[in-house]
């Protein structure tokens, strides 16, 4: 399995995946890469952004689904649209900063050709030199191209660049769950973006990044010099109450392994699955004044207290995002390389909660997500480290094993088991499997597409 | 009292910048004053420090967190240390109220950390706060602007 010189087969991109282990390629080779960004990062559902963020018509954001550069913009009529970025004509980014206003129409900085915010040509200068050329038959007349399928869901944008495909329900089943409770968090049902995200660059294999997410038995040890260091101070310091922010914040990572295998897992269909399901590290935050009378005016005492008892902490929707409904945070894990990632840490103001609900949810990111964290940092360090160990010839294969039933498990199924399972990481690469090797094992003519 | 002179400002920047480069950050945490924050803007020309997303907006609960972090055994990402070095532009000194004790600083420098064979550079402009308490200038509040402060990072692990 090591890089050899014919195209990878959809055999190749099984042979990697064993119930209790993965090859070391799936983080390190520069092919299988490749065709991540060609099938897995085409035929799943990606988060593109929020619609908070393109308020207005004629609103646009820059981003990437997997290495395709995109914008996503508010078209004339209201609707959010995800085109590609790049000019028609001869290639050039149509879009280069990271927000702004396009009005009524995109317009390429090269030659001038113009777009509709619905990606549709508009015009193109000087148009009689293209007559009699046969360009109104070529893709390139046809404009800036939309992606295959975007769906808002709640304020959240997600896309699929393959034309075909699952459905957005399809894909994600009942793991809509977590984002439900995340938007229910706000009296009026609605979030807004609340500034730009932490941008954080990762030199590790993306996935990397997901499987911690849900790896609960790494806190207590990677974060010890944090977490450990802050219940110091705070004890030095005669066990003041309230306890300082960052005590509220860091501390519950040094909870014992007790607590978070009673935590529970939740894992669903497709590779999504959260962390949290009978508790987490978010429950025990103090009360903000007036935010519970706030949702019992909108939703009613029952409906409110069940609203906010789900304390669920880490959800995973595959392949690339994380959300923390509690406190209305997204992480968006960007591949740029097999040992490249950019990590786009996100917020979300509660419409309609007080303010200081969304104080805490900016110091949590910034406490623990930012390149200048003291929590980051040993996390970094750790992928970093995996990254560069996986060069090592002395075993290829990188071990899930935790809680792993020998005779194979189903993940076609909802489940929810002990919170240190390592379960979720596998039902990742189950999904990982499916959807890269999908589009490799059926070309749309219906005989196996060269990898490669 | 004498009123306090632009020069013994312009050390007191100096000899901050000598303290973080040198490591000694105990005396470092000396240098502040209880309720004070450290913070680094995420965005350029951030005004919020609260309900958007900042680098760093530190209390003295936090600064002595990092700061003892930093010398914990198993601090694994500062294994080996990091080193950094600050450059520093003359400060310009924008307020002077000898009544309130209270001065506000502005100074420009290049930040430069390493750590095995990587090392960076990090341009950035920092806003003092000083108060004299007891006849010592102290640090009220701290401002870093970074000039790439919406840039993405790797691991910024020391103070610039």
């Amino acid at each position: 399995m090591s890089e050899r010189h014919h195209p990878l087969s959809a055999e190749d991109i099984d042979a990697m995946i064993e119930g209790h282990q993965v090859h070391r390629d799936v983080y390190t080779s520069q092919r299988v890469f490749d065709l991540e960004m060609r099938h897995l990062f085409a035929n799943t559902w990606v988060f593109v952004g929020h619609d908070s963020q393109t308020p207005n018509k004629g609103d646009y954001y820059t981003t990437q689904i997997g290495n395709q550069p995109v914008i996503q913009v508010r078209h004339s009529d209201g609707e959010i649209k995800v085109l590609h970025n790049r000019c028609p004509h001869k290639g050039t980014k149509i879009a280069i900063d990271r927000e702004g206003n396009t009005g009524k129409f995109f317009r390429c900085p090269y030659h001038a050709w113009s777009f509709k915010t619905n990606g549709c040509l508009l015009a193109i200068p000087l148009k009689k030199g293209y007559e009699g050329t046969g360009l109104e038959n070529t893709d390139n007349a046809k404009g800036m191209k939309p992606v295959g399928a975007v769906k808002n869901y709640r304020g959240f944008i997600f896309a699929r660049l393959a034309e075909d495909g699952i459905s957005f329900e399809d894909f994600f089943l009942d793991s809509l769950s977590s984002i439900d409770n995340m938007v229910d968090r706000s009296p009026a049902g609605r979030l807004e973006v609340a500034g730009p995200p932490l941008r954080y660059m990762h030199k590790c294999n993306w996935k990397m990044l997901v499987e911690n997410q849900t790896d609960t038995c790494h806190p207590m040890v990677a974060h010890e010099s944090s977490a450990g260091t802050a219940v110091k101070i705070w004890e030095e310091l005669g066990n003041p109450e309230p306890r300082p922010p960052a005590m509220q914040i860091i501390a519950p990572f040094m909870s014992p392994y007790e607590f978070f295998e009673n935590m529970g897992i939740r894992t669903w269909p497709n590779g999504h699955g959260h962390t949290g399901v009978h508790h987490s590290i978010h429950s025990d935050y103090s009360a903000i004044p007036g935010y519970f009378e706030a949702m019992c005016d909108a939703y009613g005492e029952d409906r409110a207290k069940a609203i906010l008892d789900e304390n669920r902490h880490n959800t995973i929707y595959f392949p690339s995002i994380m959300v923390k409904g509690p406190i209305q945070q997204l992480r968006n894990f960007i591949p740029l390389g097999p040992d490249k990632t950019l990590v786009e840490s996100y917020i979300y103001r509660l419409v309609d909660a007080p303010d200081q609900l969304l104080a805490r949810t900016a110091m949590y990111n910034r406490m623990i997500n930012a390149p200048t964290s003291i929590v980051g940092h040993d996390d970094l360090e750790m992928y970093e480290r995996a990254q560069e160990g996986l060069m090592s010839d002395g075993l290829e294969w990188v071990n899930l094993q935790r809680l792993y039933p020998v005779d194979g498990e189903d993940f076609s199924e909802e489940a929810v088991e002990n919170g240190t399972t390592e379960r979720q990481m596998r039902n990742q690469f189950d999904a990982w499997r499916k959807f890269m090797t999908a589009t490799m094992r059926h070309s749309a003519l219906g005989t196996p597409e060269a990898a490669e | 009292m004498n009123p306090v002179t632009k020069e013994e400002l312009i050390d007191f920047i100096y000899a901050e910048a000598r303290l973080l480069d040198e490591g000694h950050y105990d005396d470092w945490l000396a240098l502040w004053l209880p309720d004070g924050h450290y913070w680094m803007p995420l965005d350029y020309k951030q005004s919020d420090p609260h309900l958007v997303t900042s680098l760093l907006y530190e209390d003295m609960f936090m600064l002595k967190l990092r700061v003892e972090r930093l010398n914990g055994a198993r601090t694994f990402s500062q294994k080996p240390k990091s080193r950094c070095h600050h450059v520093i532009q003359r400060p310009f000194v924008d307020e002077m109220d000898h009544e309130a004790g209270r001065y506000v600083t502005n100074t420009s420098m290049h930040y430069v950390e390493t750590r095995l064979d990587d090392q960076f550079l990090l341009a950035l402009t920092a806003t003092h706060e000083l108060k004299r308490v007891e006849g010592q200038l102290r640090i009220a509040n701290k401002r870093v602007d970074l000039l790439n402060s919406d840039a993405a990072f790797g691991n910024i692990q020391l103070l610039p």
